[in-house]
C-alpha cells in the first residue's frame, strides 16, 4: 500500500517531465520526436512496476530464520547508503572482504588463460566506450558509493552499496557520482527522496530487477547492450524465457549464476563454453552458470532415435543455439549499430535527441543523440553463430591495430570444429564505427563525462575529449583522432525459448541455414561433395537418356513391326 | 542335347517374391529421404527424413540379412555366382538385337533364371553397392559413438562421400534395373513374373518329372 502511494505521488512530477519535453517540439514533418536536452538517465528504479498484462508471480515462501525489520541495528534513523552499509556489516562481518574482491566491486579481471586486465576499470566496448575516467556517470553502476574520480577509497567498506542488490521494496535507486555538464542536470529532477529505514529493513536475496538494475541497461539504455537482457526479464512470459517465466519457474539470477561468498558464476571473459562435467556427483552444488550444471550432458529425454540424435549433438553445438532462436524477444530493442561520426549535431546551440525507433513495447528509442551519434535498433533478431572456446581476447587501450585491415574486434575469440573444447554458439554481433588514435593505431579513452570544457557530453569537441580522456589516464595519444570500424560479439544465453520453438533440424541442417558461414567440416543436408556429386548426378541422367533413346527406338521398331515387344497381351 | 520343353513353372518362391518388393520399397524411401537429407530435394524437412532414412535402413539391413542367410540354406546363392558364358551375346542382344526383334540368347532354365549379364548385375548389387551402403551407413549412423576420435569430423567427410557415391550407383542401378523389365515380351511380362514367380522356362524331362512329384503345385501349365 505504501508503494502505491510513492507512485501515485511520482505520477505528477513524471508528467510534468513529459509535457516539458512536448512542448519543446515534435519534428513537423516527420513522425521523428525530437527531445532537446541530454536524457541519459534511465530510471531503473521502476523495477518492480507492474503492468496490467504481466501474469502473477508466484514467490517461493521465505524460509529465513530472521526477519530484519526487527533487527535494532536496522531501526535507524539513516540519512545515507554508507550508514545502511555500516549497519550491515556490523552483523554481516566478512560480507565487506567477501565482496571487495569480486569484479561488482573492483571493476577489474585477471583473466586467467589470456593474462589481459579486463573488468570496466579497463576495457574499451563500441556503445559508450570506456567506463574508465568517466566514473562520475558510469559508476552508478558501480556497487559502491560516490566513485567518481581516481580518489575513490577501494579499501573503504562503507562505501560499498548493499542496498542495490539486496533491496526489495523498488524504491531503491542510485544516481551519477558527480553532475557532469550543466545541460546533463535536468537529468535526476523529480526523484522521490529514498525511505533509508524501510530499504535497510526489507533487504533480500537479490531478484531479477535487483541485477537488472545494471545489467539490464548496459551500453546506456535498456537491452542497449546484450540483446539478451534487458527489462522485459523483469516480469517474463514462458515464450520469452523458460526459467524466469515469472507464472512458472520464476528464476531469480543467482539460480543460474551459481556463487557462494558475494562470487558468482558465468563470466562473459572466460566462457565455460562445454561443460564436461555436467551435473556433478549426487547432491553437488557446482559454481558454474552451464546448463549442463542442470540438465546435464543428455538433456533431450526418451529413449528414442530422436532423443539420441538430439542428444549426439551437445558435445559440439551449445544448448544455446537451438533453444534461443532469437534474442531481443521482449519488446524491447538493442543496439545492432552504433555511430560516433555523427555525435555533435546541435540545434539552436543545443544537444537534442531524435526518438525515430518505436520498440515492441511501445517506447520511443532515439535514433539520434547529439552526445553518441547515430544508432540502429533490433528485436526478434537472428543471432550470429561461430566455433567458440570460451576465451576472450580483447583489444585493450594497449592493443596496436591495422585500422585498414577490416573491422577490429573489440573480443574476438578462439574456437573451431577441430577444437574439442569449443562449441557452435550465438551471438549478438554489435558495429560501431568508433574513434581511434589514428597516429598509434589504438582505441581511446575519451572523456565523455565532467563538469570541465573538455568532456564530450555538453562540449561536444572529440579532439579535446580524447586528448584529456587519453592523458588523464596516462595513455600515449598521437594527437590525431580519427575513425575505425569495430565489432563486438556477445554471447547470448537468456531468453531461452519453450521447446515447442527450439530450432529445428533444417534451421542449420540446409543449404542456406543459419550455418552456412561456418566452414571446414562436413555437415549433412548443407554440404555437397563437389565433383563427386557432378558425376552422380551424370550418372543417374546419363542412364536415364540411355533408357529413353533405347526405348524410343524399340518403341518406333516395334511400330514399324519389325519387332513385337510393344503389345499389350501377350 | 537334353531334350527340353518349355513349360509354365513359379519359378521364383513366395519369399523371393516378398525379399524382391520389400526391397524395392524400402530402396525406394531410402533414395528418397536419402536425396533429401542430401539436399537434392526439399520435398520433407531434415526431421522426418532423419526418422523414415534410418528406421528404413535398419529394417532393410534385417531383410538382407535373413535374405542372406535364406540363399545359403537354399542353394539360391548358386544363382549368383558369377558366369560369362553367352555374356557378350546378351551384351549385343540389348545393345542391338531386341531392336530387330531377335530371340533372346539366354533361355531361362531352373538352374539359371538369370542370363550372364543379369547375374552380373545382381552380383554387382549384392557384393559391392548393397554392402557400400549399408557398411557406410552403419558407420554414419553411429557417428556419435566415434565422434570423439581425433579427426572423427573429416572421417565423417568420408564416409558420408563414399555413402552418397554408392547412393548414386543404386539409383543408376534401379533406373536401368527399372527400364530392362519392360523388354520382356510385353512392357509387362516380367513385372508380372515378379508378382506370380510365374515364368514360361524350358525344362528338361528329369526336370518336369522332379517337380511333378516333389512340387506339383510349382507347374502352372493347364
Amino acid at each position: 500500500m505504501q508503494m502505491l502511494i510513492q507512485i501515485v505521488s511520482a505520477v505528477p512530477k513524471v508528467m510534468g517531465i513529459l509535457v516539458l519535453c512536448f512542448s519543446m517540439g515534435v519534428d513537423a514533418g516527420t513522425s521523428n520526436e525530437i527531445e532537446m536536452g541530454i536524457s541519459e538517465y534511465a530510471d531503473t528504479s521502476r523495477s518492480h512496476l507492474k503492468s496490467a498484462t504481466d501474469l502473477p508471480a508466484k514467490n517461493r515462501v521465505s524460509s529465513s530464520t530472521a526477519d530484519h525489520s526487527e533487527f535494532k541495528e536496522l531501526q535507524g534513523p539513516f540519512t545515507s547508503g554508507p550508514e545502511v552499509t555500516e549497519a550491515c556489516l556490523s552483523c554481516h562481518n566478512k560480507a565487506g572482504q567477501q565482496f571487495m574482491k569480486g569484479i561488482h566491486w573492483t571493476w577489474e579481471y585477471k583473466h586467467p588463460v589470456t593474462g589481459q586486465t579486463l573488468g570496466k576499470k579497463n576495457v574499451v566496448n563500441n556503445f559508450c566506450t570506456n567506463a574508465r575516467g568517466n566514473e562520475g556517470m558510469c559508476a552508478q553502476c558501480h556497487a559502491g558509493y560516490g566513485w567518481k574520480d581516481e580518489g575513490f577509497d577501494f579499501n573503504d567498506q562503507t562505501k560499498i552499496d548493499c542496498l542495490v542488490c539486496h533491496d526489495s521494496t523498488g524504491s531503491y535507486y542510485r544516481t551519477p557520482n558527480s553532475k557532469g555538464n550543466a545541460a546533463c542536470s535536468i537529468m535526476f529532477e523529480g526523484k522521490q527522496p529514498i525511505d533509508w529505514n524501510k530499504v535497510a529493513q526489507s533487504v533480500a536475496l537479490p531478484t531479477r530487477s535487483n541485477c537488472g538494475t545494471c545489467h539490464f541497461y548496459g551500453g546506456g539504455g535498456d537491452g542497449v547492450k546484450h540483446g539478451d537482457l534487458d527489462s522485459s526479464l523483469k516480469h517474463p512470459d514462458k515464450a520469452l524465457d523458460v526459467h524466469m517465466d515469472a507464472g512458472g519457474l520464476n528464476f531469480s539470477c543467482t539460480e543460474c549464476h551459481q556463487g557462494e561468498g558475494h562470487k558468482w558464476s558465468g563470466s562473459r571473459y572466460n566462457m565455460d563454453a562445454k561443460d564436461e562435467e555436467g551435473v556433478g556427483k549426487p547432491g553437488q552444488r557446482r559454481l558454474v552458470a552451464t546448463c549442463e550444471s542442470c540438465h546435464g550432458h543428455s538433456p533431450h529425454p526418451g529413449n528414442n532415435l530422436k532423443a539420441v540424435k538430439l542428444n549426439g549433438h551437445t558435445d559440439r553445438v551449445a544448448c544455446q543455439t537451438c533453444h534461443i532462436p532469437a534474442f531481443a524477444r521482449g519488446g524491447v530493442a538493442t543496439k545492432t549499430d552504433w555511430d560516433w561520426r555523427t555525435a555533435g549535431k546541435l540545434k539552436n546551440g543545443e544537444g537534442f535527441n531524435l526518438k525515430g525507433y518505436t520498440q515492441g513495447n511501445g517506447e520511443h528509442r532515439a535514433i539520434y543523440k547529439s552526445i553518441k551519434g547515430d544508432f540502429k535498433y533490433g528485436e526478434n533478431l537472428t543471432p550470429s553463430y561461430a566455433w567458440f572456446d570460451g576465451v576472450m581476447n580483447y583489444t585493450t587501450i594497449e592493443t596496436t591495430f591495422d585500422p585498414k585491415a577490416g573491422p577490429v574486434e573489440i573480443n574476438g575469440f578462439n574456437g573451431a570444429y577441430d577444437d574439442e573444447k569449443s562449441r557452435i554458439w550465438p551471438f549478438k554481433k554489435m558495429h560501431a564505427t568508433q574513434p581511434y588514435d589514428k597516429g598509434n593505431n589504438t582505441l581511446v579513452y575519451m572523456h565523455l563525462w565532467g563538469e570541465d570544457e573538455s568532456a564530450f557530453w555538453g562540449n561536444y569537441d572529440f579532439g579535446k575529449a580524447i586528448k584529456v580522456g587519453m592523458e588523464k589516464n596516462n595513455k600515449p595519444y598521437s594527437g590525431e583522432h580519427g575513425f575505425v570500424d569495430t565489432v563486438s560479439y556477445w554471447p547470448i544465453t537468456h531468453m531461452v525459448a519453450p521447446k515447442s520453438e527450439a530450432l529445428n533440424c533444417s534451421g542449420c541442417h540446409a543449404k542456406e541455414g543459419r550455418l552456412s558461414e561456418l566452414s571446414g567440416f562436413y555437415m549433412p543436408g548443407r554440404d555437397g561433395f563437389g565433383w563427386l556429386d557432378i558425376l552422380g548426378y551424370l550418372a543417374v541422367i546419363g542412364a536415364l537418356l540411355v533408357v529413353l533413346v533405347h526405348g524410343v527406338i524399340r518403341f518406333v521398331m516395334c511400330k514399324k513391326r519389325v519387332t513385337e515387344h510393344c503389345k499389350a497381351e501377350e | 542335347m537334353v531334350k527340353r520343353e518349355k513349360h509354365a513353372v513359379t519359378i521364383y518362391t513366395r519369399y523371393e517374391r516378398f525379399w524382391h518388393w520389400s526391397q524395392a520399397a524400402l530402396i525406394f524411401m531410402l533414395a528418397f529421404t536419402g536425396f533429401g537429407l542430401h539436399g537434392t530435394h526439399a520435398l520433407l524437412p531434415f526431421e522426418k527424413a532423419v526418422m523414415l532414412h534410418t528406421f528404413s535402413a535398419i529394417a532393410l539391413i534385417l531383410l538382407w540379412i535373413f535374405t542372406t542367410f535364406w540363399n545359403f540354406t537354399t542353394g539360391n546363392w548358386r544363382q549368383f555366382l558369377p558366369h560369362t558364358k553367352g555374356l557378350f551375346a546378351v551384351i549385343r542382344y540389348y545393345a542391338w538385337g531386341i531392336l530387330f526383334g531377335e530371340e533372346h540368347p539366354h533361355k531361362k532354365t531352373l538352374r539359371r533364371k538369370q542370363n550372364a549379364l543379369q547375374g552380373l548385375a545382381y552380383l554387382t548389387f549384392m557384393v559391392i553397392i548393397g554392402p557400400a551402403l549399408w557398411i557406410t551407413g552403419i558407420i554414419y549412423l553411429l557417428y556419435d559413438v566415434w565422434n570423439e576420435i581425433p579427426g572423427a569430423a573429416d572421417g565423417l567427410f568420408i564416409v558420408a562421400a563414399l555413402h552418397t557415391a554408392a547412393a548414386f550407383l543404386m539409383v543408376t542401378f534401379v533406373i536401368v534395373h527399372i527400364y530392362m523389365t519392360t523388354t520382356g515380351k510385353t512392357p509387362l511380362h516380367y513385372i508380372k513374373t515378379m508378382l506370380t514367380g510365374v515364368e514360361n522356362v524350358e525344362l528338361t524331362e528329369v526336370e518336369r518329372a522332379y517337380l511333378a512329384e516333389e512340387h506339383p503345385d510349382r507347374l502352372k501349365d493347364a
